[in-house]
Parts: structure tokens; sequence; C-alpha cells
């Protein structure tokens, strides 16, 4: 197998000292983290290169289209006060490539610290199996109350981005992420279980699009409760919790959620038994 | 240990007889053997029609199998045969068979999951341990990935699959059923140079096509290239090839166009919901199966995606992706080992049953 190489970036990040440093390969994009203006101050870049599997009409139009959607919609969430990262630069065009060539559009974005809540449920599956012998049924209880605040409050974060009239499109666990409060310790709480403190972040809108609409928020909630239910299978029996954080938090919230109940019924050949 | 594995969900009817030899070598493949029913151009194919082909076809490829197979009904060990999903009729006429080849030679059934017996044959020939999985047919559009004894559906098609969206435009073309028409899509989709916009719909890990086929049926009306006379002036085309360079620089687009068109749309949205499973689950191998999975246009995009990646893709050739009778047998045979009977009371089909139903005791 050849070994794997990352497209070159686009100008000007191809010139930056230090350069920018790959984070993440996603599905879309490349997520880098650079520096915006000043060296002290970090920034995500997401670049979205081109897709050579597509036609390249086809893969033109989806980039500008997305990533164009995307910034327009973080800009919104800015405005309203959604804890979103902001938004510093964007070129649409790509036309940083070499030789002045289709390079990939970009996106900069602000920092955010924390890890995502893919990683604070996988370890905290992963302790639980390993304590599975030395732990009560209260301790048992007590962390999974935990496990229910930490889904309330990112209910309550996707209430909110509901809300301010945008739906994600792409909501799983990785695009959550959980920014410790300022001035707290890195330190996990005693038990060696992991912290779950801090704000809910929502990130990556490169799916986002600007709707007021039952259905869409619905199919929002649906995703999210299937990625988990794929990927944290320990967890998904409370995610009870993030329908409750999401119903207080705003009006159109009972409606969605009466929603979600059909879109739940909606994939192919289920069973129609019952 | 031996296993007859009967399939009949669909058009095919496959008969295949799998080996698994006591000593723990790898599985071999006695007999593998298919018969389609083809509709005529401009029709798909109906169940009542489908299960009759079946009904008249199932003994004698049952006969035919044991005789390729050099085996004795003495040396069957059991009887596989598909639960679900797939049409009713055709199913059913395949299960009563089953159920009365083990009342029979008193052989036990082992009832299989269709899906399942796709990855389990798929991963078997590739030899990919843990691929994020592409199943795409003309029913079935999932991309699964195994996790904690199930194979989890990652993302779906929320209405007809991409096998029925491209069958479908075949019968708006009026292009041949035989050997399949996606086949004959493929191959007219060769010529096809000019890219028309088409709807792209992802939602989420989901993606739908029945809109898709909507708009590309209503080009194919305006444009006037759909109906028996089209097909016929191709035909013609191709035989004196010397005015098939005409009309391609124009705006119009031609019927090799369409099917260019809906391919590249319909299989980016696949390649695109496959890469988002494998970058949420972290996989680096991708697995296709099906019918659709013989596309040799999906293959390359799935090549080219899985390669940027740093993986790479594991695709089988028509013999082991289309359906057949060996992928019964091969996941009703580790079903079997892991102690696994259908009792006959309970051998009974179903249209809907869901991959993740199935409970997958034979992996950890």
């Amino acid at each position: 197998m050849e070994e794997y190489k990352p497209p070159t970036l686009p100008s000007p990040f191809n010139s930056t000292t230090p350069p920018p440093i790959l984070l993440t390969q996603g599905a879309e994009a490349h997520l880098y983290k650079t520096t915006s203006l000043n060296p002290s101050i970090p920034a995500a870049l997401k670049i979205r290169p081109s897709k050579p599997y597509r036609h390249p009409i086809l893969d033109r139009r989806l980039t500008r289209q997305r990533i164009i959607s995307e910034a327009r919609c973080i800009a919104k969430l800015v405005r309203e006060g959604v804890s979103v990262p902001a938004l510093l630069a964007l070129d649409w065009e790509g036309h940083g490539g070499e030789e002045g060539g289709w390079g990939g559009a970009w996106l900069m974005m602000e920092w955010i610290e924390g890890p995502v809540v893919r990683v604070v449920l996988e370890q905290w599956e992963a302790w639980l199996k390993q304590n599975a012998g030395s732990l009560d049924s209260s301790q048992i209880e007590k962390e999974e109350a935990r496990v229910r605040d930490l889904l309330r409050k990112m209910g309550a974060a996707i209430g909110v981005l509901h809300k301010a009239g945008v739906v994600h499109g792409d909501l799983t666990t990785s695009n959550l992420m959980l920014r410790p409060f300022a001035g707290a310790s890195d330190a996990v709480d005693g038990t060696g279980s992991p912290s779950m403190e801090g704000d809910v972040v929502l990130i990556d809108f490169g799916l986002a699009s600007q709707s007021n609409q039952d259905e869409d928020r619905a199919v929002d909630l649906y995703v999210l409760e299937r990625a988990i239910g794929s990927t944290h299978p320990r967890s998904e029996p409370l995610f009870e919790a993030l329908i409750l954080g999401y119903r207080d938090s705003y009006k159109g919230a009972i409606s969605a959620l009466k929603r979600l109940e059909d879109v739940r019924m909606r994939g192919r050949k289920r069973s129609m038994l019952g | 240990m031996i296993a007859i594995g009967m399939e009949g969900s669909a058009n095919k009817l496959g008969i295949g007889i799998m080996l698994h030899p006591k000593d723990g070598s790898p599985p071999q493949v006695l007999a593998n053997i298919r018969h389609t029913y083809v509709s005529p151009p401009g029709e798909g194919f109906l169940p009542k029609d489908t299960a009759r082909h079946h009904r008249l076809w199932v003994v004698k490829l049952v006969k035919q199998a044991l005789k390729e197979a050099k085996v004795s009904v003495d040396d069957v060990d059991c009887i596989c045969f598909t639960k679900g999903p797939g049409m009713g009729a055709p199913l059913q006429s395949v299960v009563i068979a089953a159920r009365m080849l083990s009342l029979l030679w008193g052989k036990e059934l082992v009832g299989v999951n269709h899906c399942v017996g796709h990855i389990e044959m798929g991963r078997l020939i590739t030899g990919a341990t843990n691929p994020v999985v592409l199943y795409v047919s003309g029913g079935n559009t999932q991309v699964i990935a195994y996790s904690s004894q199930r194979y989890r559906i990652f993302g779906e098609t929320l209405d007809m699959a991409v096998g029925n969206c491209l069958d479908r435009f075949a019968r708006t073309l009026h292009i041949s059923n035989d050997p399949a028409p996606g086949y004959n899509i493929e191959q007219l989709a060769k010529q096809g140079k000019q890219l028309v916009d088409l709807p792209y719909v992802v939602k989420g890990m989901d993606c739908s096509f029945s809109g898709i086929l909507a708009a590309i049926d209503g080009l194919a009306k305006q444009w006037g290239l759909g109906g028996e006379e089209k097909a016929r002036e191709d035909e013609q085309k191709t035989i004196d090839s010397t005015t098939a360079a005409d009309e391609s620089s124009g705006s119009k687009p031609t019927r090799a166009d369409l099917c260019f068109s809906l391919q590249e749309t319909v299989f980016s949205m696949l390649v695109e919901i496959t890469e988002r499973a494998m970058a949420h689950v972290g996989s680096k191998q991708v697995l296709i199966v099906g019918g659709v999975g013989s596309n040799e246009r999906l293959q390359e995009m799935m090549g080219i995606m899985a390669r940027d990646r740093g993986g790479s893709v594991y695709a089988t050739d028509e013999r082991f992706c289309i359906d057949n009778g060996i992928m019964i047998a091969q996941a009703g045979m580790l079903a079997y080992g892991t102690g696994f009977r259908t009792p006959l009371s309970e051998s009974t089909c179903t249209q809907r049953f869901r991959t993740d139903e199935v409970f997958v005791k034979w992996r950890d």
C-alpha cells in the first residue's frame, strides 16, 4: 500500500511559520491548528480539499455551496450568542492552489480548548467496564447521573442552536465539544472517571442549514440518537436526559420532539410489529 | 461441515454449497449456481412471476449444485435459506423448497438474514477483517459497521434503494434487463460526457434517491430521450458508430449523458456517506457488497476515496456480489457453528428483517 500524504496546503498556509499542524482528517475536511494574526493566538483551520473521486463540476458545486453555507450559519450563530467557534476568515473559491489553481476552500475559526464528547463518553464507558466489579449500585447511579447531566447540557445546547434557526445536519458526539470552565484544573475528579464539567460547544457546521422546520430539527436529534446508539451503547439508555434538556430549552421544542417520533419510525425494513 | 444455501429474495435464484473443513482451514466453495429471472425492457420483475420462476427452477438447481459439488445428500449438514429481507412471494417459494428438503432428507434448517449473508461472504472472499461495509443492491442501501456483536446500520436510504433507482431509470430509457439493468446503465454511462445538474441528497448519514429519480425521469421526458423508440435508435447508433460524435458537443444531453450523470451523482452520495462512517468509526477498510457493488465506476470512486484516507477498498466480482446461494450457506454455517438452528415451526420468511436484528455470535 502506498504511503498516504495529505494534500498540499493552499496559500498562504503553505508558507506560515510554524506550519499548521494536521489534527484530524474528517470525512469532508482536514482540520489544522494554526495561528491567526499573531503567533500567540491559536486558530482552527478547516480545509475542504477537492474530492478527486467526484466529478470536478459536482465537486466544485458541492464544496462551494457547503463552505458558504457553513460560514453563514456560524456567522448567524455567533450573532445569536450560541456557543460555537467564531468565524475569522474564509476563502470559498479556493484560489490558493498551486499556480493559482483550485486548492480547496478553507475556513478559519476560533480555537476551542477541550475534548470532544465522543472521547469523554468513550473514556467513561471504558472506565466503567474496567471498574464494573468494584462499583456498587449507588456509585453506578451517581456515575450515570453525571452522564445524564452532560446529556442534558448537550440537549440544551442543541435547543439553543435550533432556536436560532439553524439545524446542524450532522450531530454526532464528535461534533460536540466540552470546553472546561475557565480556570478549572485539568485534573479529573478523584474517582478516575473523566470530568464532565464545562460548556458544550457545537462545532463543524459543514452540513448545517438554516431552517425552522420541525422535520429538520427532528432529523438532527435522530441522527444524534443513532450516533450515540452505535458508538456509545452503554450511554444509549440515558438518551432520555438529552431529550429532557432539549425540551426545556425553547418553545418550539415540544413540536420538534413530536416529529421525532415519526422520524424514528421511518427507516427501511423496520419491524412493523406493535 | 457442508451446507447448502438457498437464496431467492429477489429475481435471482441461487443455490450454493460451502464446505467448512473440520481442521479449520479456509472454507471452500463447492458449487455456486444461479438462475436469473429477466423481465422484458421497460418492465420490472413482478413478485408473482419471480416466485413462479423460482418454483420452476429450484429443484433443478439443487440437483445441479449437488452434482457440481460432487457431494451426496448424506454429506450435507444443514440447509440454509434466506429468511429476509426481500420480496414476499419469491422468498416464500424458496423457503417452501428449503422446508421440503429439510423434511425429505432429515437435515436441520438455518434461517439467514440476507444482508448478513452479503457481509460474511464479502469478508470471506476479500479477507477484510473489520471493514465499514457499503451494502448496495436493488433492494438495500446501507452503510454498516460492526460493533459489539451486531452489524450496526450507520446510514441508509430514506426511501428507495440505489439499485432500484438505477433499475427504474433503465426502465424509463427502455434499456435491456439482461443481464441486469444496472450493468447496461454502466456500459451506456461510459459514453457519457456531459454532467447534468441533479439533486444531491445527503441527510446526515442517510441519503435519498427518489427525488433524483423523479428529476432525471423529468429530464429524460423533457429532452424526449425515454421510451422504446429511442432505445432502438440507440442500438442502431452503436451498430454504425459513424454518427456517434455529432451531438455530444451541444447542450442537449444524450441518453448516455443522463446515465453518466445519474451514476456520478448517486455514487458520490454513497462514497460520501461511506467516508463519513469511516471517519466516525476510525476504520480504514471499506467492503462493497451487493449487486450495485459490482459496478466498476463505484469501485473506482471508492478506491480513490479510500486511498486518500490511507486505506483500501475490498470488492468482489459478480459471482459473489450479486445475490447468490453460497453467501447464505456461509453466513448460515457460521451461525450453525455457534449452535443456532431454525426449528421447522419457525422456518418462516419476512419482508422486513433489519441487519441489526441479527445477534452475531460468531464474532467478538
